[in-house]
């Protein structure tokens, strides 16, 4: 008798990479002194999807999503190798404007940093200090970031006052609509929820899925699920290195290799 | 250092409990034949209610399954683990209630003069039952080969079920004051038939359990 394999349910991973790249890392490396940290990454970010880095702790998962708005170049004794191609263009070449780089590659923190002012002008900093001065043009800004981070209707009457007296979940969405106000392209998050309580969490989920309708979206978390949950694509880093890189219901249905098996059912160690 | 350890072990009693429920159907399907074969209503009606037990033991499979789920956000194979558990366990259920079947079709035959002594039907019911202790032992093991195998044991039954039903429709032609008897039989024999392809699917979620991919055994 003949095993029939049913086709379609077979290496979904084969097909991968039907998608634009925003990202194309080659051969990236890094090394923080003597500690190669990033080891020959190369991988594609989809454009307007949501893309997931897991890996436990020291992997190297924030140093690389630092290296995507070169904010890695911050830490001194940092080397780095290899090339990351944002929308066709290498981000480490000399004359490339790493301001122009930051307004279209956003980021979120994991603890939310407002900055310590109103409402209103934590949003209104940045496309001021990109020449808007007209009024009502930043209020319709503050107004569309807010509706596109999801806080509007909770802090609409109270745009005046100090943004420490939100709540840890508002902070962070506020800080997501300081983001979302100078337009980016790409928004990177460094772990945003783990510092927030749970329904915080699923709300900023949920922004999550809205947002990639417009946005190309990194996201680093250390809660597999919530990897699982929201992002299109995943990867896998150990020690430095990619171990997986695939389709998100792939990697958590079947993954290829041992150590990600290993890692997602918490078998680690 | 064992990580999950009591998620491990937890899971470790959801397959013994397959275990169980299996070796429980095995015994329906055994005494179930035997009854048949001996025209034994008191066991007939024994294997109808001892079903109860699977029906019971089945639902504290998939009572154990929801809770692990809910508990343990399992994923990868952890995930296809426990879908197995449940669809393993649905499996072997309706096998027993073939069993149950089987029985009350003793019961409705009774004690009437068999008009052939049954030989080929019990042969093909022994190599169904053989085929789930197979399933079984590979769904233990992890064996996807044996799992393999039992795509071609399933091929025999199906060729023994038609030579049984040609046969028991000439007979039936032949002998028309045997109807009722003869389309008891006729039910007996698609009750086997179906209890192999059981366990064919058994060995389909074993295969998808270890590999992740689905194979189809049963076309």
């Amino acid at each position: 008798m003949d095993i029939t394999i049913n086709k379609k349910m077979v290496n979904k991973s084969e097909k991968e990479q039907d998608f634009t790249p925003v990202f194309k890392i080659n051969n990236l490396n890094l090394w923080y002194g003597q500690d190669h940290a990033l080891k020959d990454i190369k991988f594609d970010i989809p454009e307007k999807q949501v893309t997931a880095i897991i890996g436990p702790s020291g992997c190297g998962k924030s140093t690389f999503i630092k290296t995507l708005n070169r904010m890695v170049e911050m830490v001194p004794i940092v080397r780095m190798s290899g090339e990351i191609v944002y929308r066709d263009k290498n981000i480490f070449q000399p004359k490339y404007g790493v301001e122009e780089l930051r307004t279209q590659v956003g980021m979120v923190f994991q603890k939310p940093n407002p900055f310590p002012k109103s409402i209103y002008e934590n949003v209104a900093y940045g496309p001021r200090i990109h020449g808007i001065k007209n009024k009502k043009v930043l209020d319709e800004v503050v107004e569309k970031s807010l509706r596109g981070a999801a806080i509007w209707d909770e802090v609409k009457d109270r745009l005046n006052e100090n943004a420490y007296g939100l709540s840890g979940g508002q902070q962070q969405r506020l800080c997501i609509a300081r983001c979302l106000a100078i337009e980016p392209d790409v928004i990177l998050m460094d772990e945003p929820t783990s510092a927030l309580d749970p329904i915080s969490t699923l709300k900023v989920e949920e922004l999550v899925q809205e947002l990639k309708k417009d946005y190309s979206i990194v996201i680093v978390t250390h809660n597999m699920q919530q990897a699982a949950r929201i992002s299109d694509r995943t990867a896998f880093f150990l020690n430095g290195e990619v171990v997986e890189y695939t389709d998100t219901s792939t990697l958590f249905s079947n993954p290829s290799d041992k150590r990600t098996e290993d890692y997602i059912t918490g078998r680690f160690g | 250092m064992v990580v999950r350890e009591n998620f491990q072990l937890q899971l470790e009693e959801m397959k013994q409990s397959i275990v169980q429920i299996s070796k429980l159907a095995e015994e329906a399907l055994e005494l179930s034949v035997e009854a048949l074969k001996n025209q034994d209503l008191d066991k007939a009606l024994q294997i109808i209610e001892n079903d109860n037990r699977i029906n019971v033991l089945e639902d504290e499979i998939n009572d154990m399954a929801i809770l692990l789920i809910a508990k343990q956000a399992p994923v990868a194979s952890d995930l296809r683990r426990i879908i197995a558990a449940i669809k393993i366990s649905s499996d072997i259920e309706r096998m027993a209630d073939f069993a149950v079947n089987i029985a009350k079709s003793t019961i409705r035959i009774g004690k009437q003069e068999l008009i052939k002594p049954l030989e080929e039907l019990p042969k093909m019911a022994h190599h169904a039952i053989h085929m789930l202790t197979t399933a079984t032992k590979a769904y233990v093991e992890e064996d996807v080969a044996l799992a393999k195998q039992l795509a071609e044991l399933d091929d025999f039954v199906d060729e023994t079920y038609g030579k049984i039903i040609k046969e028991l429709l000439e007979l039936m032609t032949k002998n028309p004051e045997h109807l009722s008897q003869i389309s008891q039989l006729l039910f007996v024999c698609r009750y086997i038939e179906r209890t192999a392809d059981h366990a064919t699917n058994i060995a389909e979620s074993i295969i998808f359990l270890v590999k992740g991919k689905r194979y189809g055994l049963n076309d």
